[in-house]
């Protein structure tokens, strides 16, 4: 592999690292608020029990989301110096901003409410972590503007003089139709893997306290209910990444020539896909542009048509992979809210669930994982060969000088201290979810009452 | 519009050194004065509330210096990229540390996330010293802003330095005093007396070595530094534990403040040609994009310092270290 291949799959590895743990994080904090106020209003004592449950998920989460985050915040001036440089106008001012509206929010916040239990009044203790759950929406739609803006770009002219990018418009910046479409699709994956990390802890844990039936069916709702989301937001997105990269979509279909009225394959075999196919017809023509007749471009035809436009060389990005992450995305996120609405209907009215399905269930959590994984990977690798589509590519964007060897080394590094930190965070999980969800009293710890300074 | 940002940058990088030095030296201190598990957790939630919301001041940093001077961020990080990803590896075993630590169970867990938690701040300490006195050394840059060099030394060579030596070892002074005096200021019982007796030796210690430095190479800086560190021990022996931490806090926010502006309106030097260097003004975005984060920043960063300072107010009690009978 060449110093470029190798600062790619540095970013893809650290990236996808990074979001393994902020959509925890993200859901997280929404289910500690909303149990938080259940608790306020109904009183339950299980409710307070559970609010504190995933409070320490939470933290413990957000942790390792914080560091790997700050390694995000680093890599483009490390590996990307040239992408730096050419897009700081439209990229610097969107993370200091995120910076500083959204990640002071979540940190200072997050504190107050984690070790404030008894020292602020109930409502302040409440807002905060309402505030934390507020803090995470922002930074997540403040950063997928800025991966939007690489998927299309808007509110940016070329400088004459500089021939660098410079920013037009912050609203218009935020406002990308695809961020439109592209938020509230990964804020529907996010809920989905917070659920099921829920309801896998619950299932886990209910032969030992059946307090955790709650958490368990209330997991199982936000994979569900998740799981629709993503479904009814993710047509919508196909639909505007059609008008802006027709490429990409042609890639998940492999669809070379221009169809009207296009399938779309469930299954596919052969060498460049798909000489066999498993086909549900016009699905493609509907997911595309919403009409079962309407005509979806080809990868042939593309082609021809950006070489004309940008000059020579290939914009086809790899099919194979673009066809596969798409399905499995797709196919095992739907997989997960299937199950999880298996487990609601063999658990209605005080039900038990049979014991093969209690047995495999803990590891529920990993399907809309991997499922955030292959959307990533589609929505990145199918835009090759452009950083940031129709105006400049991947290649001019690395650092200057950058070695093989340097890169080597550091990926090395992360891989080692990454794949320790998740290991840990796995175990305290564990650990965590095996407490008693009622804690035995204990005598609390009374500082001295020194003078206050 | 160009001198605010680059005070601004300089705001965030100093409230950082400033307040997570303090973060460091507790993590490099709490194992070593604490002396069982009690204390040593006394230790750490001294900082448990508030680290990770001084961390996000390196966020800004980083943030603002892309936003404001892309030139200068680029150069700085792809020209020192090993020596950056050392430190990123490090914050990131020192935070887990942190924040694991007394989630897990047993004293062994515990003990290990301490020396985790001791090792990797002692190493943060370390590379911060050296990577800012390669701030203030300048770079190999080219006249692109690009650094020139081959293999490991490219980027490792500038850390590597005797000046860079010199920079770890007075960030790790800086890092225990600050640490001394914070602890001994924010908690009871014998943590606090041996913080005390630490922030007493190593104020009055330390402000000889700085005055034989300061007099030999006839630094003003330096002078000023020792009497300053002269102060802390004396406070901390008076009791005045906030006087001492103030003193302390005051002289690294010099010694960040010289560092960023001993070359004037050059911001990273080239060692191979003068003339190649960034300087303010070359490095700096458009006017359009400073003028949207000078609104950014005008209408948030009053709100942040606000809600920072009320968090402090909030846990403003002293952690206990000694044991409550039960
Ligand atoms: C639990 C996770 C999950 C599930 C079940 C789905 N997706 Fe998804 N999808 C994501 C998680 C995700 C993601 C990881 O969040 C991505 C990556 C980038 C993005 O914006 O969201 C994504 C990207 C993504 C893209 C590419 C966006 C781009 O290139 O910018 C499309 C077209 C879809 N999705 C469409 C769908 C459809 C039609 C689904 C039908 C059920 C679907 N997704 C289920
Ligand atoms: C939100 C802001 C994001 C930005 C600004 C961003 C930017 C980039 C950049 C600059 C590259 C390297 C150039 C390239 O290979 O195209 C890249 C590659 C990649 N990113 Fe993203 N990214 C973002 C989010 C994500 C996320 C959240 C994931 C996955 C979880 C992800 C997955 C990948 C992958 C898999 C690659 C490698 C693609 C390849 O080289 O073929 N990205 N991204
Ligand atoms: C590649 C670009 C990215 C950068 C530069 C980046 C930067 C960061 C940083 C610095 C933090 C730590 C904040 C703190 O100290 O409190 C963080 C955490 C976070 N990031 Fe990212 N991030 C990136 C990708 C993403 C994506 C794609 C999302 C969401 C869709 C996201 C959402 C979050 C959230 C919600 C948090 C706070 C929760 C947590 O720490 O887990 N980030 N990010």
């Amino acid at each position: 592999m060449d110093v470029l291949d190798l600062t790619r799959l540095q970013f893809a590895v650290v990236t996808i690292y990074h979001y393994f743990f902020v959509p925890l994080s993200i859901s997280l904090a929404a289910t500690a608020a909303g149990l938080q106020i259940a608790w306020l209003r109904t009183k339950r004592e299980d409710y307070l029990h559970l609010t504190k449950l995933v409070g320490k998920l939470l933290i413990v989460t957000f942790a390792v989301g914080v560091v790997t985050g700050l390694v995000q915040e680093f890599q483009f001036g490390l590996g990307w110096s040239a992408f730096a440089k050419f897009y700081g106008d439209v990229f610097g001012p969107t993370l200091a901003i995120e910076g500083m509206l959204a990640f002071f929010l979540e940190a200072t916040f997050l504190a107050l409410w984690y070790f404030g239990w008894d020292r602020l009044p109930r409502a302040i203790h409440t807002a905060c972590i309402m505030i934390v759950a507020a803090g995470t929406l922002l930074s997540a739609f403040i950063i997928l503007a800025a991966n939007s803006f690489m998927q299309n770009p808007v509110a940016y002219a070329l400088d004459p003089v500089t021939g660098r990018a410079r920013l037009t418009s912050f609203t218009d910046l935020m406002l990308n139709k695809v961020n439109l479409a592209a938020f509230p699709h990964t804020m529907a994956g996010a809920i989905m893997v917070g659920g099921a990390l829920l309801l896998a802890i619950g299932v886990w844990r209910l032969a030992a306290d059946p307090a955790y039936r709650v958490l368990a069916r209330l997991g199982a709702w936000l994979t569900l209910s998740g799981g629709a989301l993503t479904a009814l937001t993710g047509d919508h997105l196909g639909k505007v990444i059609t008008e802006v990269q027709p490429m990409k979509m042609a890639a998940a279909e492999a669809l070379y020539n221009s169809t009207s009225g296009a399938p779309f394959s469930v299954f596919a075999t052969g060498a460049p896909l798909p000489e066999f196919s498993l086909q549900i017809p016009w699905l493609l023509s509907i997911l595309a542009k919403g009409n079962p007749g309407a005509t979806v471009e080809g990868i042939n035809d593309l082609q021809a048509q950006y070489v004309a436009e940008y000059g020579p060389g290939s914009y086809v990005p790899m099919i194979p992979v673009a066809f596969w992450t798409f399905r499995l995305m797709i196919g095992v996120g739907m997989l997960a809210a299937a199950i999880a609405a298996y487990y609601l209907w063999r658990t209605r009215k005080a039900r038990t669930a049979p014991h093969w399905l209690t047995r495999w269930l803990p590891l529920i959590p990993l399907l809309p994982a991997a499922a955030n994984t292959f959307g990533w990977i589609f929505t990145e690798t199918a835009r090759q060969p452009w950083i940031a589509f129709g105006i400049s590519k991947v290649a001019d964007g690395i650092s200057p000088g950058l070695t093989s060897s340097e890169v080597v080394a550091s990926l090395a590094g992360f891989t080692v201290v990454y794949g320790i930190v998740a290991v840990v965070w796995l175990r305290l999980v564990r650990h965590l979810a095996r407490q008693p969800l009622a804690p035995a009293e204990v005598a609390a710890e009374k500082p001295e009452p020194v003078p206050v300074y | 519009m160009i001198t605010f940002w680059f005070s601004v940058v300089v705001l965030a990088w100093v409230l950082f050194f400033v307040l997570e030095g303090f973060d460091f030296g507790v993590g490099l201190l709490g194992p070593v004065l604490g002396r069982d598990d009690h204390e040593r957790g006394a230790a750490v939630r001294t900082i448990g509330p508030f680290w990770d919301g001084n961390e996000v001041w390196l966020v800004a940093a980083i943030g603002v210096t892309f936003a404001a001077f892309p030139a200068w961020y680029s150069a700085l990080l792809s020209g020192l990229y090993l020596p950056m990803v050392v430190l990123l590896l490090l914050l990131a075993v020192r935070g887990v540390a942190l924040e694991f630590r007394g989630k897990g169970d047993g004293e062994r867990y515990r003990r290990r996330a301490d020396a985790a938690l001791a090792v990797s701040s002692l190493g943060i300490v370390g590379v911060w010293g050296a990577l800012l006195a390669a701030f203030a050394h300048g770079l190999a840059i080219d006249a692109d802003g690009n650094v020139v060099g081959g293999g490991f030394d490219r980027t490792l060579g500038p850390v590597l330095t005797p000046a860079a030596g010199l920079g770890a070892l007075a960030a790790l002074y800086a890092a225990l005093l600050l640490g001394a005096t914070f602890l001994s200021l924010r908690t009871s019982g014998p943590l606090r007396r041996r913080a005390r007796t630490l922030a007493r030796w190593l104020g009055t210690g330390g402000a000889v070595a700085l005055l034989v430095a300061g007099v030999s190479t006839g630094s003003g800086l330096t002078l000023v530094a020792a009497v300053l560190a002269f102060a802390a021990g004396l406070l901390a022996r008076t009791g005045r534990e906030a006087l001492a931490f103030a003193a302390t806090a005051a002289g690294v926010a010099g010694a960040v403040i010289a560092v960023f502006t001993t070359r004037g309106p050059v911001v990273l030097h080239s060692t191979l040609d003068p003339a190649w260097a960034l300087t303010r003004d070359s490095a700096a975005a458009t006017p359009q994009a400073l003028e949207l984060i000078t609104w950014a920043g005008l209408l948030i960063l009053p709100g942040v310092l606000a809600y920072q300072a009320y968090s402090y107010w909030v846990f403003r009690r002293r952690v206990a270290s000694e044991r409550v009978p039960s």
